[in-house]
């Protein structure tokens, strides 16, 4: 089930993923294993301080979300680069949802490669990051 | 007013090692149920010559070896204020456990929006590993609102 370059259209969605609610052991987790220690991700007094309603998901998080919606796609090692852009915090309770669609076919330092268009919105279609991936495919 | 002096600012070279069990935490965090990220022999069947460090891990490490705070202190920002804006990177070549990567850090921007209500600094970090691989390069830009 290898992805072809002549199989793929600008225009094709490639398969979405959908994530589990966020809730506060999520946050505890990525904290830990992350090393993203900021207590405003998991300390609600700290959050309170700096006046937030409450704790809120690392936006590393959910770009997390769209390295693995890229690398359920193609192997890793095909992936060429990977940037985005924190446009919305997903709260707890948000339901992420990550999409991608091919915007474009090119040929680059003599390799095929699709220029991807990603996105992670919530179960209320709001989204959460926006970015962009090129992917090299054979 | 953004200090246009750190412009330019190096922000030090350090080498950290990869963990396998750190990898396999942060598969668990992110809920990957490939087993290429947390099962070695699956890693080696795909090719692989261990676990391989997923896409955005590396963003990941490279914190592991700064002390963020006082990062943050150095462009007259406060942890609680401040969000990520956005994250890129470009990748040249994979990374393992078992590799040790030297993350060498420049401050590449540092700028105001906004009449100064919102302040950017621009992070950028150049990866290798220890044979002097070209890995990835990472940018990473902050906003203080």
């Amino acid at each position: 089930m290898n992805i072809q370059f002549s199989d793929i259209q600008v225009g094709d969605e490639i398969p979405l993923l959908k994530l589990q609610p966020v809730n506060r052991t999520t946050l505890a987790l990525y904290c830990g294993a992350s090393g993203d220690h900021n207590p405003i991700h998991v300390d609600l007094d700290f959050a309170r301080k700096s006046r937030m309603p409450d704790v809120f998901a690392h936006g590393m998080l959910s770009a997390a979300y769209l390295g693995r919606l890229l690398t359920a796609w193609v192997p890793q090692s095909q992936v060429r680069s990977l940037s985005v852009r924190f446009t919305g915090i997903t709260q707890l309770g948000h339901i992420p949802t990550c999409t991608g669609k091919v915007v474009e076919k090119f040929i680059d330092a003599g390799e095929q490669r699709v220029r991807l268009a990603l996105r992670c919105a919530n179960q209320y279609g709001e989204e959460k990051l926006a970015g962009e991936a090129v992917v090299a495919l054979a | 007013m953004a200090d246009k002096n750190l412009i330019g600012h190096k922000t030090g070279a350090y080498s950290v090692d990869v963990e396998k069990g750190r990898l396999r935490f942060f598969a668990k965090a992110i809920g990957e149920t490939d087993p290429v990220y947390t099962d070695e022999a699956a890693a080696k069947a795909a090719g692989h010559k261990s676990l391989p460090v997923p896409p955005t891990f590396l963003k990941c490490l490279e914190s592991e070896g700064r002390d963020v705070v006082e990062l943050l202190n150095l462009v007259g920002f406060d942890l609680g204020r401040v969000l990520h804006a956005e994250q890129s990177f470009v990748y040249h070549k994979m990374a393992y456990a078992g590799d040790v990567l030297t993350f060498d850090g420049i401050i590449s921007d540092r700028y105001e929006k906004k009449g100064g209500a919102l302040q950017f600094v621009v992070f950028e970090a150049r990866v290798t590993n220890q044979s002097g691989e070209h890995i990835a390069d990472i940018r990473s830009s902050l906003v203080q609102r």
